[in-house]
């Protein structure tokens, strides 16, 4: 049952990361994939009876870390919009591979 | 004095350097360093003459250590004897008059400093080869004449003519030169040392390997000194600058090879083979070049090939052993090939243009270089009392008493030279200097006058070198004799008086029929009937040169240039073009939008699941 959940909640994470354009929904889809993760980690925990917890210990991790990797996701999603005034990804592709000027040479 | 012989290269070489970078900053120009670098060095060898001739060891040498190579030490040094001394006085003197003389026939020039500089390298890499002690060191500087010469023939680059004159005679020397080194390597292998001092005195057999080293070295030899069959740079040349003309044909380039043969005549003694070679193509060339002289209309080219045939006469009189003729020749032609070039240059700048059918009558604007011209052309045509009479006529004597087939071609064709060289001197003479002018009446005509002072200065001096080096050969105390210490089995020069009467009969009949056939119809080219072929396009040699090497070559190089880009270059090319083909599909899916990239990375990784747990079921 803790398996689908998690499943389900994985595939509404997946949804929002490619199908959302506002940065921040997009942070927040990726929160929806680690904690399916951790649902299944403490699910497993309690399945395997393990004494010394390491799913749960885990699990606690990814909730540091995850809440570390928001901050710094926030502050730049922060910094883009004060620099580009829009917080929508599909609209900063500076890093797409435009066509390259023409060389005189060729 | 001799100890300070290292000098007389060494000053024109620091005129060079200090000409070409800071030349146009020299408080009076380029000139100034020029003139004084050449002039230090002719200064220095006549000290060096003295000093040669005073003291009583014949050869000094001094040398330092340089590099080492091939198991023995290179040394660089100078080696100086009587025969050195007399031909860096040659040298320095022939190169002061030529700066002296440029700084009017250049004067405007917008590469005058370049030239000066180059004209002082020029004369520097002379001397180094004069007084060099090491064959390496004599093959420096005979490289760096190649380059200079290059460069000065080529000194009007923005000409075509010019350009193909300097490439064809650094290629054409090339080839000798590569015959050259190779003889230099066998001679100084044979002789287990690269010194020239034990490279002539070593001993041992002297078997065919030693003759093939001293046959190749001959092949430096006959490019140098433009010999046939690779002359046919020397009369191209001629599209240099005047003055450059009479600097190559008389003190540098030319001199070379007559000189070097002269060097190291002790070899060319041991391999009597080298010897009758050098006498055959001597033979060829004497008398070829003299009658393409006869029928060239261009002024310069005349004198070009006249040289030619003179060098011929230095390279005979040397293969029959008139050793001390053939170097004499090399002097008073020095003197008298000079003179005539300067005096060229003097009528060229003056008239505009080289082509004698467009002179005449430049006696009466010009009479300077009109007196001293005849002069040189008496000289060359070998009429008593002028320098060219006795050096010519010892030569023949040296072939006379060599006798047997050698001795007695030599003798014939060298006579028959002589009347074919006075009929061109005459011809030259009447046709610039006699007559009325023939060149254009209207305004395009130009003023007719004498040259400038430092134009003609240098010509009454050689002009006098031209008449008193013909005196040394009577009183022997005087004579150049006295510092040219001929090697041991060549023959001293005498002249004979039947020699001269008959020589000078030759010159005084061919010159005088000549002059009858021009004063029939003034105006016209009294040896009309021979300016066409074989004579007008020198018996074809540079066609054939051009039908079975030059456009070979060049279908060849075309052939690997087609290949190169249709083959090679297409290869690399097309790899090129392949992968930004590739790459440009590729680069489609790079535009930037991140929800792309995660697209793509879900859908691969749900592909990777099904594909496995379909591959493991």
């Amino acid at each position: 049952m803790a398996l689908l959940l998690s499943a389900l909640l994985f595939g509404v994470g997946v949804y929002g990361v490619l199908a959302r354009r506002n940065a921040i929904a997009l942070l927040m889809a990726v929160e929806l994939m680690l904690n399916a993760a951790n649902l299944d980690l403490v699910a497993f925990d309690a399945w395997f009876k393990d004494t010394m917890h390491a799913g749960q210990v885990f699990a606690l991790f990814v909730v540091v870390v995850a809440a570390a990797e928001v901050g710094v996701g926030l502050a730049i999603v922060l910094a883009v919009f004060r620099l580009r005034e829009t917080v929508a990804v599909d609209e900063l592709r500076e890093l797409a591979d435009v066509d390259p000027p023409v060389r005189a040479d060729t | 004095m001799t100890h300070l012989a290292w000098l007389l290269p060494a000053l024109p070489a620091l005129a060079a350097v200090v000409g070409l970078f800071v030349g146009t900053r020299v408080a009076g120009g380029p000139a100034v360093p020029a003139i004084l670098g050449t002039g230090g060095a002719f200064v220095m060898s006549l000290l060096v003459l003295g000093a040669a001739e005073g003291s009583p060891a014949k050869v000094h040498e001094s040398a330092v250590a340089w590099t080492p190579i091939g198991g023995q030490t290179l040394h660089v040094g100078t080696r100086v004897d009587g025969l050195v001394a007399v031909i860096a006085v040659m040298v320095c003197a022939v190169a002061l008059l030529v700066q002296v003389y440029s700084t009017a026939y250049m004067a405007g020039d917008p590469r005058y400093s370049v030239y000066a500089a180059e004209v002082s390298l020029f004369t520097a890499a002379m001397l180094l080869v004069v007084v060099a002690s090491n064959l390496f060191e004599l093959l420096i500087g005979w490289e760096l004449m190649g380059l200079c010469s290059y460069l000065l023939i080529g000194h009007y680059w923005q000409t075509e003519g010019a350009r193909a004159a300097a490439v064809k005679a650094f290629v054409t020397t090339r080839f000798g030169d590569a015959a050259f080194l190779v003889g230099i390597i066998v001679l100084g292998v044979h002789a287990g040392s690269f010194e020239i001092s034990r490279v002539l005195a070593a001993p041992g057999p002297r078997g065919g390997v030693f003759t093939a080293g001293v046959i190749l070295l001959l092949g430096g030899v006959v490019g140098k000194s433009a010999q046939f069959p690779l002359h046919v740079w020397l009369p191209d040349a001629m599209a240099g600058p005047t003055p450059i003309s009479a600097l190559i044909h008389a003190a540098t380039m030319v001199a070379a090879g007559i000189f070097v043969v002269a060097r190291l005549y002790p070899l060319f003694l041991a391999a009597p083979v080298a010897l009758t070679v050098l006498g055959i193509i001597a033979c060829i060339t004497m008398l070829g070049a003299a009658l393409a002289a006869l029928a060239e209309d261009d002024l310069k080219r005349v004198l070009a090939w006249s040289t030619v045939s003179q060098l011929a006469y230095m390279a005979a009189g040397l293969a029959v052993r008139g050793w001390t003729a053939g170097v004499y020749h090399l002097l008073t032609h020095a003197a008298f090939k000079a003179l005539l070039f300067l005096a060229a240059g003097s009528v060229l700048r003056t008239v505009g243009t080289n082509l004698m059918s467009q002179m005449g009558g430049l006696r009466r604007s010009m009479p300077v270089t009109f007196v001293t011209a005849v002069v040189g052309a008496a000289a060359l045509a070998g009429l008593p009392p002028f320098a060219g009479a006795f050096s010519k006529d010892g030569i023949l004597d040296a072939a006379h008493e060599r006798g047997g087939a050698l001795g007695t071609a030599v003798y014939v064709v060298g006579l028959l030279t002589v009347l074919v060289t006075a009929a061109y001197v005459t011809r030259f003479v009447v046709r610039t200097f006699l007559g009325d002018y023939r060149g254009a009446a209207d305004e395009s005509r130009p003023r007719l006058h004498e040259s400038p002072l430092v134009m003609t200065a240098p010509l009454v001096a050689l002009a006098t070198a031209a008449v008193v080096l013909g005196l040394p050969v009577l009183p022997h105390r005087w004579g150049v004799a006295r510092w040219l210490d001929a090697p041991v089995g060549t023959t001293a020069l005498h002249v004979a008086a039947g020699g001269v009467v008959l020589s000078t009969a030759l010159v005084v009949v061919s010159a005088v029929s000549v002059y009858a056939l021009w004063r029939r119809d003034p105006a016209a080219d009294p040896l009309a009937m021979l300016a066409r072929r074989p004579f007008a396009n020198a018996f074809g040699v540079d066609w054939f040169y051009d039908r079975a090497l030059v456009r070979p070559l060049h279908a060849f190089a075309n052939a690997i240039l087609r290949l190169d880009d249709g083959g090679l270059d297409a290869a690399v090319e097309g790899s090129g073009t392949t992968a930004t083909g590739i790459g440009g599909a590729l680069r489609r899916l790079q535009n930037g939008n991140i929800q792309t990239y995660a697209s793509g990375l879900v859908i691969a990784v749900i592909a990777l699941v099904v594909g496995l747990s379909w591959v493991m079921a």
